[in-house]
């Protein structure tokens, strides 16, 4: 049984029909990183994973549970659906350590000492324990997405689904999330939407390359990069490697 | 005439006593009424955000000083509810502050980025959860000004009770220069001294905590 299971996920806003039926699968601790032009329906799917905006038909299991089922208690379930942002959405009157460690005191039922305790654990594993006591604005960007992803492991999460978790940050403080990122990989699953071919190639287990809505191709990234089967995903694949480089 | 104004002192502090109460009590009213006027018009659900708007078009679509009597003379004396005129000041003053502050706080909560809620759900909160740990104390916060400004013309419109009886400062003055009709002038621009100095104080004192309050480093948008 694999942990997460997508199935014929379709998606419309209004008469825009974003997701045309999307299926794909995740094992446990396993990366995958989707690329695919700007408003092909990647945000879009990460946020009907997380039912954030629930897809309008097809089925999302995880765990062996349909969480698209509408009588599920959909707050339980995205305890385990860890979301990293794109323009890091920290809470901004909490200082990192509080924006760390609130999810587990309001949603996880910790008492504040121990979610403070497990906060700073986590700020420790993302580089910034000495920060903890630092506002959201007085935080670099990628300081910012590294205690956003510390949010998001807090929760201790089966997988994580980050968009565009680099895209709004300086080139020189890319790095530092992508080692983040780099070294959780097969501790806890990673849905990744990014440009950086570097970190598809090295990290992900599987690369899905979407367009207008459907998945054009999928597979390990050895295949995609030298073996792909469609022209569409050769052609793509060049484009960006170009744009954002090669490693 | 300062004899007259010194022996009026403690008849005034009387007055001023009832004013500040006024203030308080309708500002407590106001504020918690207010915030969640605020929070039903953006997160509730149909009908209810309709409600609040007529609600609001009412109560600041009429001068205060009819909504005092028509609580005071209308409810109290026509209807026979019994209300003091200080209750009746303190619910007009009250739910017409509510119609305001309301205002206030929605605009607040308008200004806060969709990401907060949006991030605040992802980690499992649920949307009232969200709204009490998120939202409401980035509300708060970006309210203080037009609180504070809101908190001054409840000070001032307390001396409107005046007109359905309420024994405060103006009040006070007024049975001051009954006695004494030489010294209209004086007894008044003091009176409007003591307003002046509360007023200027209280605004202080918000703008101090403000900065106090103030989100530590809640410019939005400022990237380092
Ligand atoms: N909340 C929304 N309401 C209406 N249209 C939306 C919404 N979110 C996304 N879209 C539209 O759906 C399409 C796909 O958007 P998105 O999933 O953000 O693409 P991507 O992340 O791949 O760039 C775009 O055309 C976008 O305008
Ligand atoms: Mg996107």
């Amino acid at each position: 049984m694999h942990m997460l299971e997508v199935k014929d996920i379709h998606k419309s806003y209004g008469d825009l029909e974003v997701l045309k039926g999307i299926s794909f699968s995740m094992n446990k601790g396993e990366t995958a990183v989707i690329i695919g032009t700007s408003g092909t329906g990647k945000s879009t799917l990460l946020r009907c994973i997380n039912q954030l905006h629930p897809p309008d038909k097809g089925e999302i299991w995880l765990d062996g549970v349909n969480i698209t089922d509408p009588k599920i208690d959909i707050n339980k379930i995205r305890q385990k659906i860890g979301f990293v942002f794109q323009e890091f959405n920290l809470f901004n009157h909490l200082t990192a350590l509080r924006n760390v460690s609130i999810g587990l005191e309001k949603v996880k039922g910790f008492t504040k000492e121990k979610a403070e305790k497990k906060a700073i654990e986590e700020l420790k594993r993302v580089g910034l324990k000495d920060q903890a006591k630092q506002y959201p604005a007085q935080l670099s960007g990628g300081q910012k997405q590294r205690v956003g992803i510390a949010r998001a492991l807090a929760m201790d999460p089966t997988i994580i689904l980050f968009d565009e978790p680099t895209s709004a940050l300086d080139p020189e403080l890319i790095g530092d999330v992508l080692d983040v990122m780099k070294s959780l990989a097969h501790k806890v699953a990673m849905l990744v939407v990014t440009h950086e071919m570097g970190f598809a190639r090295n990290v992900a287990d599987e690369i899905i390359f979407m367009e207008g809505g459907v998945i054009v191709e999928s597979g390990p990234p050895k295949q995609m990069f030298q073996n792909p089967k469609k022209a569409r995903t050769k052609e793509f694949l060049g484009r960006i490697s170009t744009l954002y480089g090669k490693d | 005439m300062l004899e007259i104004l010194a022996n009026s002192l403690p008849q005034l502090a009387e007055g001023l006593k009832t004013t500040i109460g006024l203030t308080v009590l309708s500002l407590i009213l106001g504020t918690i009424l207010g915030i969640f006027l605020a929070v039903i018009r953006i997160y509730g659900k149909f009908p209810l955000p309709y409600l609040i708007i007529f609600y609001e078009r009412v109560f600041r679509g009429i001068p205060l000083i009819v909504i005092f009597f028509l609580f005071y003379f209308g409810l109290s004396l026509q209807i026979g509810l019994n209300i003091d005129p200080f209750t009746a000041a303190i619910f007009g003053l009250g739910l017409r502050g509510a119609a305001y502050q309301a205002q206030i706080f929605r605009s607040a909560i308008n200004s806060i980025p969709e990401g907060q809620m949006v991030a605040a759900r992802s980690l499992g909160m649920s949307k009232l959860s969200a709204i009490r740990n998120i939202i409401l104390p980035q509300m708060l916060r970006l309210s203080v000004p037009g609180w504070s400004n809101e908190f001054t013309i409840v000070l001032k419109d307390t001396s409107i009770a005046f007109s359905i009886g309420v024994i405060e400062l103006m009040r006070q003055g007024r049975y001051i220069y009954v006695n004494n009709p030489d010294y209209v002038l004086p007894v008044f621009l003091f009176i409007a001294l003591i307003y002046f100095i509360m007023v200027i104080s209280a605004n202080k004192t918000l703008s101090y905590l403000e900065k106090k309050y103030k989100m530590s480093g809640f410019e939005i948008g400022v990237e380092r």
